[in-house]
């Protein structure tokens, strides 16, 4: 199994940015009816998204977001030695979106930067491949950037799909220092399960061709979609968070040496309110710890975590919290961690 | 046993205008979609302490069936 320590590395602030542009589900009917589409956000809970105008990309959120962080913490941009773009929306195929950052950002070339391609469970992931970086020693600042446009993943003709996904940016800034405690990761995949969600074309297995762009009935529900698009079961993708996320959250709790109630707040990846509303209820936690932001800004992929905290812990991390992180989807794959924050900044919230 | 999962059906799918009869075949039922499976997948987690993938389903036929898939695996 993946197992993480850290010692003395920590989140120093947190920034996101979202897409002005609002969209308010129940009235979202170009397609389906209200009574249909009700009858899905009653039971995803997700009542609005935000979707990022045509020509803006993640990077350019997490640009923002970046910025904003910068800004506030009045960084000076010549210590940030590691830039990391987490994201399965990059700007190109080749190169990478990171490297392309740098330079927008206005960073010195001296920069270390890479992409990571991970959905849901990609900012806990991110996170520890940037903690083993700065705990190594001579990186002074590092800027792990994970952005989303999953709105354009999905076709607004599938029902199953197109009323869950939103775009956002965020901006982490990751510092050593010795008043942060320690921090654990539990890092896991299971790659028999890559069918359940995914984009079939548009890669090297399947390049996009004149089929792979034609619309086409997929399920027996009349649902309409193409390779082109994100296609998702649902069901099965409930039934892998059933097995696997409350054996991964007690096995990084055990590892961490705390118990369930010690966490002053459990941040999930925000999937549909069903779904976690389920596993809060049956992991027994308590819902003043669970924070959510899946109402207002619905299923972000990889950028939901660190979303919900911008938007609902601040003025909340002030001191020493301890805050389980758990991220899981596409892949599959999963990760949950347990980490010390101490005074974590976050931003306001900037609209793009 | 029988009766509790007759109920958790009509629960799951959100059944009141009708009874259910175990030779039902629940696939069928115009109440059977991705939303009431999700309710379906947590009722059978709750309450039976089982997983069944959707790929089982297709083997799966009636709610007899369903319940005697339930049965062999709390076994």
């Amino acid at each position: 199994m993946a197992f993480l320590s850290f010692n003395g590395v920590g989140i120093r602030g947190l920034a996101a940015a979202v897409p002005a542009h609002k969209i308010k589900n129940r009235s979202y009917t170009e397609y389906f009816s209200a009574e249909e589409v009700s009858e899905i956000v009653d039971k995803t809970g997700i009542e609005e998204r935000r979707f990022a105008e045509a020509g803006v990309c993640s990077s350019d959120l997490c640009q923002a977001a970046a910025e904003k962080l910068i800004s506030d913490l009045e960084i000076d941009k010549s210590e940030i030695d590691l830039l990391v773009f987490v994201s399965q929306t990059p700007d190109y195929r080749m190169p990478a979106t990171s490297v392309l950052l740098q330079d927008r950002l206005g960073l010195s070339k001296q920069t270390m930067a890479f992409d990571l391609s991970l959905g849901c469970s990609a900012f806990v992931y991110s996170l520890s491949v940037v903690f083993s970086l700065v705990q190594q020693g001579t990186i002074r600042k590092a800027l792990l950037l994970d952005g989303e446009t999953r709105s354009r993943a999905y076709y607004p003709k599938d029902r199953r799909v197109a009323f869950l996904f939103g775009d956002g940016g965020v901006a982490a800034l990751i510092e050593k220092n010795e008043k942060y405690g320690q921090s654990f990761f539990s890092l896991n995949s299971d790659g028999s399960r890559g069918d359940l969600i995914k984009i079939k074309s548009g890669g090297y297995r399947f390049p996009s061709s004149i089929e792979s762009i034609q619309e086409r009935v997929v399920d027996d529900h009349g649902n309409i979609s193409t390779d082109e698009h994100g296609a998702m079961n649902g069901a099965d993708v409930f039934n892998f968070v059933i097995e696997e996320i409350p054996n991964d959250i007690n096995s990084i709790l055990d590892k961490a040496g705390i118990t369930k109630e010690e966490p002053d707040f459990f941040v999930f990846h925000q999937a549909n309110a069903f779904m976690n509303g389920y596993l809060a209820k049956k992991m027994k936690l308590p819902v003043e710890k669970v924070p959510s932001c899946i109402r207002e800004f619905g299923n972000t992929s990889s950028v939901s975590i660190p979303l919900t905290m911008v938007s609902q812990l601040k003025g909340k991390m002030e001191g020493s919290k301890k805050v389980l992180l758990c991220g899981f989807g596409v892949g599959m794959s999963w990760a949950s961690a347990v980490m010390d924050f101490k005074d974590c900044w976050i931003s306001e919230l900037v609209e793009v | 046993m029988e009766t509790e999962f007759l109920n958790l059906i009509k629960e799951a799918f959100e059944i009141e205008d009708r009874m259910l009869d175990m030779a039902d075949r629940f696939k069928e039922f115009d109440e059977w979609d991705s939303l009431t499976q999700l309710t379906l997948i947590a009722e059978l987690d709750e309450k039976f302490g089982v997983v069944i993938k959707m790929d089982d389903f297709k083997n799966i036929t009636t709610l007899l069936d369903l319940y005697n898939e339930i049965l062999s695996r709390k076994a």
